[in-house]
């Protein structure tokens, strides 16, 4: 069972359609813990600001999220829901994210590109990604944002826009991606999949 | 690398897909969920379902063909017409579409733009414009004038003024139709859409008048958009959008191949 997180900002029909279209069992819930507890893999969508997922912390979802990651199970942040793994992000200082990886998120910088980030993009995939097995060089995923993650050693995909950023991080079993798997046609099909087939 | 994006426009009328030339004279070209589903297998990097009669005959987005057309589609997908609330624009959102696109009801009363972008964020708020340029203006582009309604209605105001506001109001994207070139097949008006482009910093998306591979590569380059829309040049088997990245690639555009 695939426990997806809702967390009131946004839209989850997508990636609902997506995962149970691989074939996944899905639970939402936006405040049941035991739904976390029990969850064989966890997803956070997410689109928006990053101030709402204050709701996390409220609801108690942060404690019990962190203690699924802490007992393996595979999680997958998406978009805002990746940014959330990090310390924070300047779009909301006052809010903390899960603090697995011990960056901060930050604008793209000001310039002559465009922000927010809309559109496809190439992934420069990493040796030894789980998640992006099997992605071949140059294939393309849908973006739409406009903060986004620092390049580390955790970074499992690096894209160019303005400058490099984390299009995903992968440790372990905590994984996210910025852009949107869900809407980035068979190649984010195949990344979905290789969520749903990842040992916890 | 960014690539450009190739939208293919559905517009759709009591449930089936039409083309006209300047918004009237509609003629039948399918079904809503077949054709996104072929323009998404032939290479589009995003569909935009239109229901072009929905404002002035007072009905709802067809949430039905919404459901349909959104269920095997995996690439974004963004519906217009009728949506008037933040209410119609979460049926919208449930029914499976990323983005909801706005014209009429956001000038009737732009708040509309903030409600929206506020529940489910930016990303999900295009904002439609529909211009023609005005002759008797000091800058007949730069204060081409905005209509609604399906081109129905003049409002008095101006492209580049309203797109700054949609933009501070947290709109997501523009865009942007031009009237004079709609369904022309005689090219973009690049000039409109370029001052659209370098007045706001959110992306662009062109409309109107796509008839060749020239007419692409135009309005991404001269005419500085992120995006342009096709509607007449897909239907009928004329062109696929693999196509035309194609071509666009070689000429020197970057776009997302293989697709």
């Amino acid at each position: 069972m695939i426990t997806v997180i809702d967390y009131k900002a946004g839209n989850l029909t997508s990636v609902l359609k997506a995962l149970r279209h691989l074939g996944a069992e899905v639970e939402v819930t936006d405040s049941d813990l035991g739904l976390v507890e029990r969850a064989e893999r966890i997803v956070l969508p997410g689109v928006g600001h990053f101030a709402a997922t204050k709701r996390l912390d409220d609801t108690g979802l942060t404690g019990a999220i962190r203690g699924a990651i802490g007992r393996g199970v595979p999680f997958l942040g998406i978009c805002v829901g990746m940014q959330w793994l990090y310390s924070g992000s300047t779009e909301a200082l006052e809010q903390p994210g899960l603090g697995c990886f011990a960056e901060t998120c930050s604008r793209f910088t000001e310039g002559t590109e465009k922000i927010p980030h809309v559109g496809w993009n190439s992934l420069e995939v990493r040796k030894g990604s789980r998640l992006l097995a099997d992605v071949e060089p140059g294939e393309f995923v849908y973006f739409t944002h406009s903060y986004k993650g620092p390049v580390t050693s955790d970074t499992a995909a690096i894209t160019e826009y303005i400058e490099p950023f984390a299009a995903a991080v992968e440790r372990g079993n905590v994984m996210g991606v910025q852009f949107h798997p869900e809407k980035s046609g068979e190649t984010g099909l195949k990344i979905l999949r290789n969520f749903l087939g990842a040992r916890p | 690398m960014i690539t450009k994006r190739i939208i293919a426009c559905l517009d759709v009328h009591a449930g089936r897909v039409v083309k006209g030339v300047k918004f009237v004279d509609i003629v039948d070209a399918g079904d809503p969920a077949t054709q996104a589903a072929r323009h998404a297998r032939e290479g589009a990097d995003e569909i935009v379902l239109l229901d072009i009669t929905a404002t002035h005959e007072g009905r709802a987005t067809l949430l039905d063909t919404v459901r349909r057309t959104a269920k095997e589609l995996f690439v974004p997908f963004c519906v217009g017409g009728g949506i008037r609330t933040a209410q119609d624009a979460e049926q919208v959102f449930e029914a499976g579409a990323d983005k909801v696109s706005v014209n009429s009801a956001a000038l009737a009363d732009p708040t509309l733009i903030d409600a929206i972008g506020r529940s489910f964020g930016a990303q999900a708020v295009v904002v439609a414009i529909d211009a023609r340029r005005d002759q008797k203006a000091s800058d007949p582009v730069r204060e081409a004038e905005v209509f609604v309604q399906g081109g129905r209605k003049p409002t008095g105001r101006r492209v580049v003024e309203w797109a700054r506001e949609a933009e501070q109001r947290g709109a997501g994207e523009i865009l942007l139709t031009s009237m004079d070139a709609d369904g022309t097949r005689t090219g973009f008006d690049c000039e409109l859409t370029a001052a659209v482009s370098e007045a706001v910093g959110i992306p662009v998306i062109a409309s109107g008048g796509a008839g060749t591979v020239e007419h692409f590569r135009d309005v991404f380059g001269r005419g500085k958009a992120d995006a342009a829309l096709a509607a007449s040049i897909f239907h009928f088997g004329i062109s696929t959008s693999r196509g035309l990245k194609e071509e666009l690639q070689r000429a020197g555009v970057s776009m997302r191949l293989p697709c």
